[in-house]
């Protein structure tokens, strides 16, 4: 009681400052703004002046020229491009699609891939992984875009395990030296919200252009996952395991190798299956640098507006992600099961005996009949042009094209244009005002000070009505994404079933590349600010739908049942038990939501932006890798000021509810 | 039992934890007590702790849990590394050893059984068993030979090719106990090796624990918070409470003697006649003369008690397993604790 009474005070008092705080903060925004509006506002303090404008990217071109060439960085990174990356590269190019380098022995037959890939899927988790493992790579085949898929498989094969060995590397590095892991958690941070186009750049510029640069830009962009999970679970090994590897008398070395990667297996796993999703995301992406693949040809086919083609070739994207996804999750969850004394050898190694016959089966069946081997131009199934008809004359449907036009019309007159508008129109300093006391209401006094801080650079980058543009985008998708995906979150979790269902397919929606979401929003509302909007916003409610329902179901069910018994009706229920013990949960949820937005709205450029995005997509074409920096690190920034306010939050509030 | 000189001798240990444990050891004043050492920020996982482990004995280490029982068996394996005092084993300061010297005594002189196992999960039983055998070195067929001896030992037979996931609490401690034995131990650090099994399968396993210990006769360090078991095990018992160890001695002497309140404590609710042994409770001859039959000493007064009360004699001679004469049982004493002090 003692220590309650003398809490009481101070806390009011605390409440009673940081309300101070946040009306002085906003209170000074307001202030400004409305100068602004009376013009009263000098106009230095709107938007800063253009001498006032460090030369960043100026300075961050000489930077990198200097540590181009004049410390030779270059000639290292392309010896390691045209020796070792591209050597490997050209093996799996030739086996898998039959390029023209050593060891010419490509291409596999595509029967021989889906065989193996039944097998593999069989092994790992039965019969439905086996026939969706042959499914996949039969559809791939029959439709016609076999050699397409095979490149972006040859990049996924190399980048994938050298992601997954430089990732468990430097996550052992980090969990065994407290000073690494201090170095590598910002730049992990960074990379995390950094825009892909900035891995793509600098990957081309010291790389090559083609599938090195494709590779080396897949394998940064992957590594940051593999390296937190391998982390994680070296930390997460129980401390008896340790002590029996001790006591058993391991040296350093075999403690690792024998007790600490062995017992870490989940965790290091889900790394393994993170990894090989945010390679094909990659690579798939690659196609703005000029990869050749599946990404190249649903650029292709999207920009000159050929629905069908496109729709055929997402559905070959998003088969391969939910394969890989599945196939590699399956592997996480398999445990070692025993042979009985005796066993015989091939027995014990029935499944590489198999996929080792299989293989060899079709290999040879397809010396006999070519078909097997490889499917000719002419001799798909591919539906293309008839899709293509199909889609185009359903959307012209008077119904549908009232609606879709209304909702353009809607969206961008009344809501999106003047939201924009708003949001330029404030000056500069009363929005970095605005940003900082939301996150000092959401996280405290740290995410305020570092929004403080990064806004300002983002002010100073001399890019700021683009980046407000790209807030813009990614606000309003966000919002329109609350209002579809929280509800749509709460009705599933109802009931068990529509939970189950709605959880597997937010997982399933996750896999699919985020190029994916690009097509359902250009069928819809062509190329404009809409289908921006509207491919970010599906994107954006998979997160959040999802994570409704899982804080809505993991709410203790002594909780809602002591809810029941107090004789509280549904809705009492959901807005004063339920909806307040899940609200951590959803925060991570609306936190994915904006991560995935700052992501999806760069990738938008492609459908014609004036943001951020835009402009680093242009860079792509030259050499301006400082500009591209900067570009790229305001885009950072914004996002990180973000996550750390709703962290924050979350963390807090899990505290202060007792919840792990 | 005990021998000349102790296998393991722990003289004055402190084990601190805390930001810079060894400056604030060096700096204390002596005589501070738990709570003192708690409220300058410290924990006191062990406490200025003396005590001598013989050879062949079995101490058992009895505590509630935060006793720090398990911190002090982690230091007489160096699992932890201690703030002050010497431990020695065999006679050498185990603070002196480099991670070579101590790698080369874990994997030759000790064996240690956890309280969750502490298996391998990707390891099938023999090669978890067969691991310390393989971390030292030996080749493949010498391991794997001498895996399936202890594994035998252990009632395990059959079981080889299993994973731990598949096999029930009481067999994956048999595996953790054969672990422990495969590098042939002189010294056997058990801890709480029965805590996380339920009560049938724990007095089965204490059962086949004697059954090994008779056979074996390895210097034992054994952890429990289970008085009962401590009583049943144990040759000396180690009461510990907040890092000190509050009594040290044999449990009858615990029973019949407690050194402090807090020991006390515990007895009370014992059927003393159950724990106490008729040595434990005969004064020495002195010369008295005692005539027919003697009792065996190293029954309880539990066990005795038909004879104590139909044996109408005052005085009771009470022999060595030898048959030896070493001491007499006033028989109105074996009463009184048989029937409760009237």
């Amino acid at each position: 009681m003692a220590t309650l009474s003398t809490d009481l005070p101070q806390k009011a008092q605390g409440a009673s400052t940081r309300s101070q705080v946040l009306c002085l903060l906003l209170g000074t925004a307001l202030l400004l703004t409305l100068a602004q509006y009376l013009s009263l506002l000098p106009a230095w303090l709107h938007r800063l002046p253009k001498e006032m404008i460090p030369p960043t990217a100026q300075v961050l071109d000489a930077a990198f020229a200097f540590v181009q060439n004049d410390l030779g960085l270059i000639h290292v990174t392309r010896f390691i491009a045209e020796g070792p990356l591209e050597f490997l590269l050209d093996t799996s190019a030739n086996l898998l699609e039959g390029k023209r380098r050593w060891p010419y022995l490509g291409p596999v037959p595509w029967t021989a891939v889906a065989g193996v890939a039944a097998v593999v899927g069989y092994a790992l988790g039965g019969w439905r992984l086996a026939a969706l493992g042959a499914g996949t790579f039969i559809w791939t085949a029959l439709i016609g875009q076999w050699k397409m898929a095979m490149q972006t498989m040859s990049v996924l094969t190399v980048a994938a395990p050298l992601a997954f060995a430089i990732g468990l590397g430097l996550g052992i590095a980090a969990w065994k030296y407290a000073w690494v892991e201090r170095l590598l958690k910002p730049m992990l941070s960074v990379l995390q919200t950094l825009p892909f186009f900035t891995y793509l750049l600098p990957a081309v510029i010291f790389f090559k252009v083609g599938p090195t640069a494709g590779a080396v830009a897949t394998v940064i962009f992957a590594i940051p996952p593999m390296i937190l999970m391998t982390t994680l679970g070296l930390k997460k090994v129980s401390p008896e395991v340790i002590e029996a590897g001790k006591m058993s008398g391991c040296s350093r070395w075999q403690m690792l190798r024998h007790v600490y990667v062995p017992a870490a297996r989940t965790e290091i796993l889900v790394g393994v299956n993170q990894v090989i999703m945010l390679c094909l995301a990659m690579v798939v992406l690659t196609a703005f640098i000029g990869m050749p693949g599946l990404g190249a040809k649903l650029l292709a086919m999207m920009g000159s507006f050929k629905l069908g083609r496109s729709f055929e070739i997402g559905i070959t994207i998003v088969l391969l992600a939910v394969t890989l996804d599945r196939m590699s999750k399956a592997w996480v969850v398999k445990q070692p099961a025993h042979f009985d004394k005796g066993t015989p050898w091939w027995i014990r190694h029935r499944m590489p005996l198999l996929a080792l016959g299989v293989f060899v089966g079709f290999l040879l069946l397809a010396q006999l009949f070519p078909i097997l081997g490889s499917i000719g131009r002419k001799q798909h199934f591919s539906q293309g042009k008839e899709i293509d008809f199909l889609i185009k004359g359903f959307l012209a449907m008077d119904g549908i094209r009232a609606v879709t036009e209304w909702l353009r019309w809607f969206l961008n007159v009344k809501v999106l244009i003047p939201f924009r508008d708003t949001l330029l129109s404030i000056p500069t300093p009363a929005f970095i005002l605005m940003v900082v006391s939301f996150s000092y209401w959401l996280g405290g006094r740290r995410p305020a000070v570092f929004a403080a801080i990064f806004f300002t650079i983002v002010a100073f980058s001399g890019w700021w009505d683009r980046s407000i543009i790209t807030l813009y985008a990614v606000i309003s998708a966000v919002v329109l994404a609350l209002m579809i995906g929280i509800p749509l979150g709460i009705l599933a979790s109802r009931s068990e079933a529509w939970s189950r269902r709605v959880l597997l397919a937010c997982d399933t929606a996750q896999t699919f590349p985020s190029f994916i979401y690009l097509i359902p929003a250009i069928m819809l509302f062509g190329v404009n600010d809409v289908a921006v909007i509207f491919s970010i916003l599906i994107f954006a409610t998979v997160p959040l739908t999802r994570y409704t329902v899982e804080g809505l179901r993991t709410v203790p069910a002594e909780l809602t049942e002591a809810a029941d018994m107090s004789g509280s009706t549904r809705r009492q229920k959901l807005l004063s038990v339920q909806l307040p013990l899940a609200l951590p949960t959803m925060a991570v949820g609306f936190n994915q939501a904006i991560m995935f937005a700052f992501f999806m709205v760069i990738i938008a450029a492609f459908i014609g932006t004036q943001d951020l995005g835009q402009e680093l997509q242009r860079t792509l074409a030259g050499t301006e890798l400082g500009k591209n920096f900067v570009l790229g690190l305001n885009v950072s920034l914004m996002a990180l000021t973000f996550d750390m306010a709703i962290t924050a939050w979350a963390e807090r509030r899990k505290q202060a509810l007792g919840l792990d | 039992m005990p021998s000349t000189s102790p296998v393991i001798s722990a003289k004055n240990v402190w084990k601190l934890f805390g930001a810079s444990p060894q400056r604030y050891l060096t700096n204390m004043t002596p005589g501070r007590s738990y709570d003192d050492i708690r409220a300058d920020g410290y924990i006191a996982g062990v406490k200025d702790v003396s005590i001598e482990v013989g050879r062949g004995e079995m101490l058992v280490i009895m505590g509630l849990s935060g006793s720090g029982k398990s911190t002090l068996v982690r230091c007489f394996s160096r699992l932890h590394d201690i703030t002050g005092g010497t431990i020695e084993v065999e006679g050498q300061d185990i603070m002196a050893m480099d991670e070579r010297e101590l790698i080369e005594l874990r994997r030759n002189k000790m064996g240690m059984v956890f309280q969750s196992f502490g298996l391998l999960p990707h390891r099938t039983v023999l090669d978890n068993v067969a691991f310390p055998l393989e971390m030292r070195g030996q080749d493949r067929h010498e391991r794997r030979a001498r895996a399936l001896e202890v594994i035998q030992l252990v009632g395990l037979e059959g079981r080889e090719e299993y994973f731990p996931r598949e096999l029930s609490g009481g067999q994956q401690q048999r595996v953790g106990i054969a672990r422990s034995l495969a590098i042939e131990p002189d010294i056997w650090f058990l801890d709480e090796p029965f805590s996380a099994l339920d009560p049938l399968i724990r007095r089965e396993m204490q059962d086949e624990f004697l059954r090994l210990q008779e056979m074996l006769g390895k210097t034992i360090v054994f952890i429990t918070h289970d008085f009962d078991e401590a009583l049943r095990l144990a040759d000396r018992i180690a009461i510990m409470r907040n890092g000190a160890v509050e009594q040290c001695d044999t449990p009858d002497q615990i029973v019949m003697n407690p050194a402090t309140e807090y020991v006390a404590k515990f007895t009370e609710e014992i059927d003393k006649a159950r724990v106490v042994h008729a040595r434990g409770l005969a004064s020495p001859l002195n010369g008295t003369a005692v005539e027919g039959t003697a009792i065996d000493g190293g029954a309880t007064i539990h066990n005795l008690a038909r004879l104590l009360i139909n044996d109408t004699r005052a005085h009771l001679p009470v022999a060595d397993a030898k048959g030896a004469v070493t001491g007499v049982l006033q028989r109105q004493k074996a009463l009184d604790l048989l029937l409760g002090d009237a």
